[in-house]
């Protein structure tokens, strides 16, 4: 990758929206996590801080009607696939004007409109939604394939193997992309799979599977895309593992201490951000001052979603009763 | 009208709902080619060929799942499950997902799917297969739960259950597929959902019912009539919604209930049922509520023991006999 020049691959200007959204991910992950010890944000609180390369690399790659599922980690994914700043954090803070008037919180994100179909916090729970999504979209012929990300957990359960059998049987367009990010809360992959090449558990379905860098938002990019495209012209699955790292913990309630520093700071030395801004650099397409501006526009941004949030109303008592049923 | 059994009577209506709607498919285990164990997915492979009838692996919780996805993408899935106790295998996707969806995303969108499960006991089929399950889907908030008793019902009820933009948990009765009845051939012959149906007046006693148990409970009509105990029979149709006006204005007439359920008696419909009626019509009731339950017991092989775990014509008589006899 490193061979070839960025601007091969895509324009400048979405270069720079890339960057851009990994920079607001970033912020609007560390402000969460302000928030929450404000005690502004309650219940849990699992953040992105250092995946960020696989949520832009990927959405991306992506057509904009291509469905998108994720698990509980996905601030970030909604928020590269369009949703409002503002209205992400009003959900975390539980109020009237969240993406989903304060129901469904941290975990359970959702916009139809963007065709993001959803957080889901039953570990495996959305693989079959997206072969049900992929289903449906073949059914109507509609081109649109189901992207389904999943942390390296949900590989154990049940869901994962009748998903793929399933996606593989009835040929449906379903991208499955794992963010290996090494640990299932406290628990490695080695110690909880017995074979830790996740790429390669397809092989029982008859899947192709490739493994790729989740530090590098181009590397992700370039499987996505390719990977994207063949779904979608074979109408088959297929799955890529992205290698990735958190900074953090599983979520605000866990210090990490299951992990060396000397293994955080490695991965941390590898942080997506600044590997991708200095690519930016050296091939001109921005300069330092326009990174600086940049962070600056980012926390603004944050700032202002934090102070929408905070302004925005409670949902009406009423509101319990509401969306029940149809 | 036709008299048909309440398997055809289902198989109907799953034909004239795929009909009319091009976006109605369904899928189970051996529902395609193998036509279902229960013979109600009978012709429709021939008819609507493969892409709208499909036969799926052994994998339950993604049955329901691939649904939830469909039905979230613009089809209007009806997925059978090949018995209501694989439905334990499902409970993640129907409970956590098909239940949850809708409102934990703020109502941004429905999930027109129905989820077929033949169930209930009396066929010695032991304990993993003779369950009466319809108290824990009746337990979550977010689904419909039909549970009809009469071919016509059948039909009406899984029609209403295809057309309703929530999910539907459809419960069929095994021991009721060869059951006869009358069926209007009408296509929009639609039965509520949300409306108990009386199905026999009387004023002596009520009986609350649902599916075989109503079935049962009618017989039980018949032979306390020779008696000149008038009861009065009200079938539940559906769980969820629970019509409970329709039985608490009935027990106010009579002052006397007795429920029937075949689940077990523990924490059973039958005790939801009695609290409605404890809360609408205390002042009025002149006997406590009486439940007769499915004991709490795994279910047994043995025929002899397996009809002890079941509610039979002779205990619903036995109650009805001594909530008229109590004296308060």
């Amino acid at each position: 990758m490193k061979e070839t020049s960025l601007r091969a691959i895509l324009p400048d200007h979405e270069l720079v929206r890339m960057y851009e959204q990994m920079v607001l991910c970033r912020e609007f992950e560390e402000s969460c996590a302000e928030q929450y010890t404000k005690g502004h944000i309650t219940g849990f609180l699992h953040l992105y801080s250092g995946q960020e390369a696989v949520a832009v690399g990927s959405t991306h790659a992506l057509h904009k009607d291509d469905f998108i599922l994720s698990a509980y980690r996905e601030h970030a994914q909604a928020i590269v696939r369009g949703a409002e700043p503002r209205r992400v954090m009003a959900e975390l803070f539980g109020k009237a004007t969240g993406i989903c008037k304060g129901k469904g919180g941290s975990m359970h994100l959702f916009d139809p409109e963007l065709a993001f179909m959803g957080g889901y916090a039953i570990v495996g729970g959305q693989f079959p939604i997206a072969v049900g999504l992929a289903f449906a979209s073949k059914f109507r012929k509609e081109g649109r394939i189901a992207a389904c990300f999943f942390g390296d957990g949900a590989v154990n359960q049940g869901t994962f193997h009748e998903s793929l059998n399933w996606a593989r049987l009835w040929e449906l367009p379903v991208l499955f992309v794992c963010e290996n990010n090494a640990y299932g809360i406290g628990t490695s992959v080695e110690r909880s799979s017995a074979l830790a090449d996740i790429h390669k558990r397809t092989c029982g379905y008859d899947i192709p599977s490739v493994r790729v860098d989740g530090m590098d938002v181009m590397a992700v990019h370039a499987a996505v895309k390719w990977g994207a495209e063949w779904v979608r012209e074979q109408s088959r699955p297929y799955l890529i593992e992205a290698l990735t790292y958190r900074f953090r913990g599983h979520s605000m309630a866990d210090p990490g201490k299951y992990r060396a520093a000397a293994e955080v700071e490695l991965w941390k030395s590898r942080d997506p951000l600044p590997a991708f801004a200095i690519r930016l650099i050296e091939e001109g397409i921005v300069t330092q001052a326009e990174l600086g501006a940049i962070k600056q526009e980012a926390i603004a941004v944050v700032q202002q979603a934090v102070t929408f949030a905070e302004e925005s109303p409670w949902p009406e008592d009423g509101a319990v009763w509401e969306d029940v049923y149809v | 009208m036709s008299e048909i059994t309440y398997r055809d009577a289902l198989n109907l209506a799953l034909k004239e709902e795929m009909r009319r709607d091009p976006s109605v498919v369904v899928w189970g285990e051996d529902v395609a080619l193998y036509e279902g164990s229960f013979k109600v997915s009978r012709g429709l492979l021939a008819e609507f060929g493969g892409e709208r009838v499909l036969d799926t692996p052994i994998s339950e919780n993604t049955i329901v799942g691939v649904a939830v996805g469909a039905a979230m993408g613009g089809v209007r899935p009806v997925a059978e499950l090949m018995t209501v106790n694989f439905a334990l295998l499902a409970m993640d996707q129907i409970i956590d997902h098909m239940t949850k969806i809708r409102y934990m995303f703020g109502g941004q969108v429905n999930l027109p799917m129905v989820i077929r499960a033949p169930g209930g006991g009396g066929s010695q089929l032991a304990a993993q297969h003779s369950q009466s399950l319809e108290t824990f889907f009746m337990h979550a908030p977010g689904m419909h739960v039909a549970y009809p008793a009469t071919p016509a019902d059948a039909k009406g009820l899984l029609k209403t259950a295809i057309r309703d933009n929530n999910p539907v948990m459809f419960l069929e009765h095994e021991l009721l597929y060869n059951s006869k009845g009358e069926v209007p051939d009408d296509p929009e012959f639609l039965v509520p959902f949300g409306k108990c149906d009386v199905k026999r007046e009387g004023k002596d006693v009520t009986i609350v019912a649902y599916a075989r148990m109503t079935v049962l409970a009618l017989q039980a009509a018949d032979e306390l009539a020779k008696e000149n105990i008038a009861c009065e029979v009200v079938d539940l149709r559906t769980l969820a919604p629970l019509d409970a006006e329709t039985f608490v204005v009935s027990v106010k007439k009579t002052g006397r209930a007795v429920v029937v359920e075949e689940c077990w008696r523990t924490c059973g419909l039958g005790a939801e049922i009695a609290t409605r009626i404890y809360d609408g019509c205390f002042d009025l009731l002149r006997a406590p509520v009486r439940r007769v339950s499915g004991l709490d017991v795994p279910m047994p092989y043995s025929r002899k023991l397996e009809k002890l775990c079941i509610p039979q014509v002779a205990d619903i008589v036995a109650a009805v006999k001594e909530t008229l006899a109590a004296k308060y």
